[in-house]
């Protein structure tokens, strides 16, 4: 069992491994991990408020079915005991799940996602759902209707968005790990901005059935986590075909924590000048840079790129993710689920429910993707914001003929100050300026920790790596984790 | 200006959005000033770029014709818990203002 850290008001730091050591060894129980972990729900959500509900009951079942397990002498499942928090968008069956909008205060769905079923078939205990900017849009977690969560390391400052929740609670220790959802940047930004391993897996790697859609071209499920390893375990289980979704993909999964150790001396890394432009701040980029001059230490060759179509990423995600939003959220009618605004008419009642229901960046972005839909505008945006796409994409592909990964900051700017940059929605949508490309192309990236700014701030490196290169995004994500703390 | 009030008003129609006269009003302006970013795509040359709607395609890169499955009847038993979730249901029925005059 690790050593408890008197001093930290946190109190001790579990990881997946070292819950496996001290629950066989008999040194805590499942049952005593989930209530050490509302324990300090209770003390620190307050402040944070990255849980929207708690699931005690259904945690404390899943506990005493491990519990038993153990009592009983049986193998246990890899994720046995780990508490973990979902981010409200993924579907708990009799679990509230809110996307957090008023227009779901009261959905209760009566289906688990995959996603929450493999983890708990693994043993996982889910604590509860996590706050979020509402339906997933935007990158500061100030969008939910629930309030805004705050940065565990610097409470007056945002801890990324959309997944916001799930990054505080598991930088904060509220949970172990956590599910996000990641449609242009929300796990690898929130990740960054609160200093933890934050995994985005190719599209299709992990089923999206019970994940409600933000923009289906480009949503994916992916987990946070306090180290390199346990994201690598969390991939493993989350990651295979799911006949529920029919853009899963069938690829084999890899045994991503066996591929861990491996030496990335010799492998060529993208270094792509586009990411490195005058938009970073300059203690980004002083760590950033520093953390890639680490990767070369470690014996990778840096090999200096151009993805030329960089600079349009922004603006074509802005379409497609409008549009499809558009599309998607026309089913919050009033009718089969959520709130329902009463009207004279079916067509009152329509206009009343998503307009009181919906929040400003949401009617914002319906309004939008509505209008690229739209006809006389289809041909200018919407179709033009395609193909754009697929140059976008052309960079990726081009670039993996070259390298074997690609290594980027994964935000220009560390934590910003709450309320700093909602009146400017184009400011905001410019923060995801490093990760929207990746969002687009469906490739698999990481962000992971590298080091703090002058203020205390943490700082992310992203890694990208080709469709279904999971395993190599973990491998060099881990050597530079390992290289990171000895230093 | 890119997009005008009406449009706002127009494309809100279409997405059955009731808008506040100061919700019209800024988002006019905002996505006015959006639109302006957008129109940097302009300067991409796309002639023969084929269009991409999906990152990965189904079927390709192992996903052996993910998109396909068997035309098969399964059960399906959770019909009165989806209707709890609507806000006026009356099984096995969704409940809606009349849309059918006599």
């Amino acid at each position: 069992m690790t050593t408890r850290d008197a001093n930290s008001s946190a109190g001790e730091r579990w990881s997946i491994s070292s819950i496996r050591q001290a629950l066989t060894a008999k040194k805590i129980s499942a049952r005593e991990l989930a209530k050490e972990h509302f324990g300090r729900i209770e003390r620190d959500n307050p402040r944070l408020n990255a849980f929207l509900t708690l699931s005690p009951d259904r945690a404390n079942a899943q506990a005493d079915r491990i519990d038993g397990m153990i009592a009983r002498r049986e193998t246990l499942p890899l994720l046995a005991g780990v508490p973990m928090a979902i981010k409200d968008v993924i579907s708990t069956r009799g679990i509230r799940t809110t996307c957090g909008s008023r227009i779901l205060e009261n959905y209760v769905p009566p289906y688990d996602a995959t996603a929450v079923e493999r983890l708990e078939s693994a043993g996982a205990v889910v604590l509860g759902k996590t706050n979020c900017d509402e339906f997933a849009m935007g990158s500061s977690n100030e969008n939910s209707a629930y309030g805004p969560v705050r940065n565990p390391v610097a409470p007056d400052r945002v801890p990324g968005g959309s997944s916001g929740g799930s990054a505080a609670a598991v930088a904060a220790g509220l949970a172990v790990a956590a599910l996000g959802t990641d449609t242009g940047g929300s796990i690898r930004q929130p990740g960054a901005l609160c200093g933890i391993p934050a995994m985005m897996p190719t599209y299709g790697r992990v089923s999206r059935y019970g994940l409600i859609a933000l923009a289906s071209s480009l949503d994916r499920i992916g987990p946070f986590t306090t180290n390199v390893r346990d994201a690598a375990t969390l991939m493993g289980i989350l990651a295979g075909r799911d006949a529920n979704d029919s853009t899963s993909a069938g690829a084999p999964v890899a045994d991503y924590v066996s591929g861990l150790g491996a030496p990335v001396k010799g492998l060529r890394l993208g270094i792509p000048r586009e990411y490195f432009g005058p938009g970073m701040s300059p203690a980004v980029r002083q760590k950033v840079e520093a953390g890639i001059a680490t990767l070369e230490k470690l014996g990778c060759k840096l090999v200096e790129l151009s993805m030329p179509h960089t600079e349009y990423a922004i603006a074509v995600y802005y379409i497609i993710l409008t549009a499809e939003a558009s599309s998607n959220l026309a089913r919050y009618d009033g009718v089969r689920y959520g709130l329902r605004v009463p009207g004279a008419t079916l067509m009152e009642m329509y206009r009343q429910t998503r307009g009181r229901g919906f929040g400003a960046e949401v009617k914002r972005r319906i309004v939008l993707g509505t209008y690229v839909l739209s006809a006389g505008y289809y041909d200018a945006y919407y179709l033009k914001g395609q193909k754009v796409r697929t140059l976008v994409t052309k960079d990726f592909r081009d670039a993996f003929e070259k390298v074997e990964a690609i290594v980027t900051p994964t935000s220009p700017v560390p934590a910003f100050k709450l309320g700093e940059r909602t009146e400017d929605p184009l400011s905001m949508y410019l923060a995801d300026i490093y990760t929207v490309t990746g969002s687009l192309s469906g490739v698999p990236g990481i962000s992971v920790p590298c080091g703090l700014t002058p203020e205390g701030l943490p700082v992310g490196l992203q890694i990208f790596g080709p469709h279904f290169g999971e395993e190599r995004v973990l491998q060099i994500a881990y050597a530079f984790e390992q290289a990171s703390n000895k230093n | 200006m890119r997009i005008s009030k009406e449009e706002v008003l127009r494309v809100a129609e279409l997405a059955h959005l009731e808008l506040t006269e100061s919700e019209v009003a800024k988002y006019q302006q905002q996505l006015d000033s959006i639109l302006d970013y957008i129109a940097k795509l302009n300067a991409v040359d796309t002639a023969n770029i084929e269009p991409m709607a999906q990152a990965v395609a189904a079927g390709a890169e192992g996903g052996v014709n993910a998109a396909f499955r068997d035309d098969v009847i399964v059960p399906c038993s959770i019909g009165n818990e989806v209707l709890e979730c609507a806000p006026d249901a009356e099984g096995p029925y969704f409940r809606v203002p009349k849309v059918i005059e006599r």
